[in-house]
């Protein structure tokens, strides 16, 4: 049992597709992802990588191709059945709830985890307690590990910037995944906040055993951790397999630098 | 005394625009729609609560269940056949939709009940209390206000304090996120259509109470009114509504008491003005900071 749960990979793509009107965005786009793995998703701008991260997570529906997770398949699954079933995501530009508290972010999280009814909710049955008060031992467990706990009651809105980031990654950890995507996490960050980034993404991955897909232009984060690479352009893969190889492939210096 | 009558005679017709106000504001706060329809939801909870205790014996409190699960099964069916699909398109689309839906409920209204004024039964009979010689309070006063006052609260404790309160913040804030979490967006925004309907059937029964006569027009002043409290108040704030459906039905009552019955709505609308005009957003309202 042990034995064939690792041979299947967290994330296995294939022949993903999809078309607006007459432009192809993403074409037969193939990845394969093994759990643990830290991997980088790169390519120039509008080369389509926000788009598989939309069509990973339902937002958008391809035209081809099949998405596995972990055996299961997604494709075709609503936004909120995958979020609940193991995939995970952070914004380009943050989109924390930012009327909310930092807790009350990270319980959103929760919301299939701590079942009860509205009934329960609005008569106060005695469920009701006990699944609040799990859900804010749970959420103040997790954002001690990010050290956010004192400030828990503040609103999103009020935190500095690189918090909020953390914070993302914390409420995106909340709903359990098994594969957590990063839309860009350095964007916006001085070389030392993506220094500290950088070493946050990798205590999340240990920490939580998380396989990481990220999307990334910050080459330096880059080459610093992830284990391997897919760059797009135009929509379909130009180079895929080790960082360093794939960055020396002249290929890819050509996409990024020009002729 | 008639000073105190007058004010209290307001508190208790603010407290019908509240809920109905309430139920506004949580539908666009979390929505992000005006529902025009929601006043005739009114109607159609008087006219269920009508009927229920002309033909069913005539107990109270089946009559406003009937009303109550009525109201609920229609808006949130009014919601996934004609708001749903819509949703995404322009704002004014679903404006006309509900413009629509509003005169679909009426039509419907007048077809089944005719256009003649139906005496709304007496439900409860409450004895006024006297206070003093001359300060004499109606029952039903003391009633709707204690009954806005208690849902209220309990709307406040279920957003806050609740995990659909949670997920119905989430949602309002933005839903593309709010998915991802895991929330599932239909079923809040279900949640949401049934709440407000069912406070519509509470207004229903308090609409018909006090005025003891419904027709197929009944719900579209009060709604047109409930709209404006909510907007006064500052619209998708959940006290604003209160606090803005309670002032204009002291404004109104305290007008059509010292000034002119006739007046009385001009005077609410001109109030309404002079507000937006200082504070655009209304009394709560948050100001909605420009994302850069």
């Amino acid at each position: 049992m042990e034995k064939t749960q690792e041979q299947t990979p967290m994330l296995k793509v294939e022949n993903l597709g999809i078309s607006f009107g007459g432009l192809q965005a993403v074409d037969s786009f193939n990845i394969e992802v093994q759990k643990g793995q830290l991997y980088g998703l790169i390519g120039p701008n509008g080369a389509g990588k926000t788009t598989v991260f939309n069509l990973l997570t339902g937002v958008y529906k391809p035209t081809t191709g099949r998405i596995l997770l972990d055996g299961e398949d997604l494709t075709g699954r609503s936004t909120t059945y995958i979020g609940r079933h193991g995939i995970a995501r952070t914004f380009q530009n943050i989109r924390l709830f930012k009327n909310m508290s930092v807790l009350d972010n990270v319980k959103v999280g929760f919301e299939h985890q701590y079942p009860y009814t509205v009934a329960e909710g609005l008569l106060r049955l005695p469920r009701y307690y006990r699944q609040e008060k799990k859900m804010v031992e749970h959420g103040m467990e997790l954002l001690e590990v990010f050290g956010l706990q004192d400030e828990a009651s503040y609103l999103a809105a009020n935190l500095p910037y690189g918090q909020q980031r953390k914070l993302e990654i914390c409420r995106a950890l909340a709903t359990r995944p098994k594969l957590l995507l990063l839309d860009e996490p350095a964007a916006g960050m001085n070389p030392n906040e993506t220094a500290e980034l950088m070493d946050t993404i990798l205590f999340v991955r240990e920490h939580f055993q998380m396989t990481i897909l990220l999307i990334e232009h910050d080459m330096h984060l880059v080459s610093g951790i992830c284990e391997q690479l897919t760059v797009l352009n135009f929509g379909t893969v130009l180079a895929q397999g080790e960082t360093a190889r794939v960055l020396k492939n002249p290929d890819v210096i050509t996409a990024y630098l020009g002729e | 005394m008639s000073f105190i009558s007058n004010l209290i005679g307001g508190l208790s017709l603010g407290s019908i625009y509240a809920l109905i106000a309430l139920g506004y504001t949580m539908v666009y706060g979390i929505a992000k729609m005006l529902n025009f329809a929601h006043g005739d939801i009114i109607m159609v909870g008087a006219f269920t609560i009508f009927t229920a205790a002309s033909s069913l014996g005539g107990n109270p409190f089946v009559a406003i269940l009937c009303g109550l699960v009525t109201c609920v099964i229609l808006g949130v069916l009014t919601e996934k056949i004609a708001y749903k699909p819509l949703r995404g398109s322009s704002p004014l689309a679903v404006l006309i939709t509900a413009i629509g839906v509003s005169y679909f409920l009426q039509s419907v209204a007048l077809l089944i009940f005719g256009s003649t004024q139906r005496p709304f039964p007496k439900l409860f009979s409450l004895s006024p209390i006297r206070i003093g010689k001359d300060l004499v309070i109606k029952g039903e006063s003391i009633v709707t206000l204690g009954v806005t006052l208690v849902i209220m609260a309990g709307i406040m404790l279920l957003i806050n304090k609740t995990k659909i309160g949670k997920a119905m913040l989430a949602v309002s804030e933005d839903k593309g996120a709010a998915q991802l979490m895991g929330v599932n967006v239909n079923r809040t925004i279900s949640i949401t259509f049934a709440i407000g309907s069912a406070l519509a059937a509470v207004a229903g029964l308090f609409y018909g109470l006090t005025y003891n006569f419904i027709g197929p027009y009944t719900g579209s002043m009060p709604g047109i009114k409930a709209f404006v409290a909510a907007v006064f108040g500052g619209i998708g704030s959940i006290p604003g509504a209160m606090i803005g459906g309670i002032l204009l039905g002291v404004i109104e009552n305290l007008s059509k008491g010292y000034i002119s019955t006739e007046l009385s709505d001009g005077i609410v609308f001109a109030v309404l003005i002079l507000v937006l005009l200082i504070k655009p957003t209304g009394l709560l309202g948050k100001k909605i900071a420009e994302k850069v």
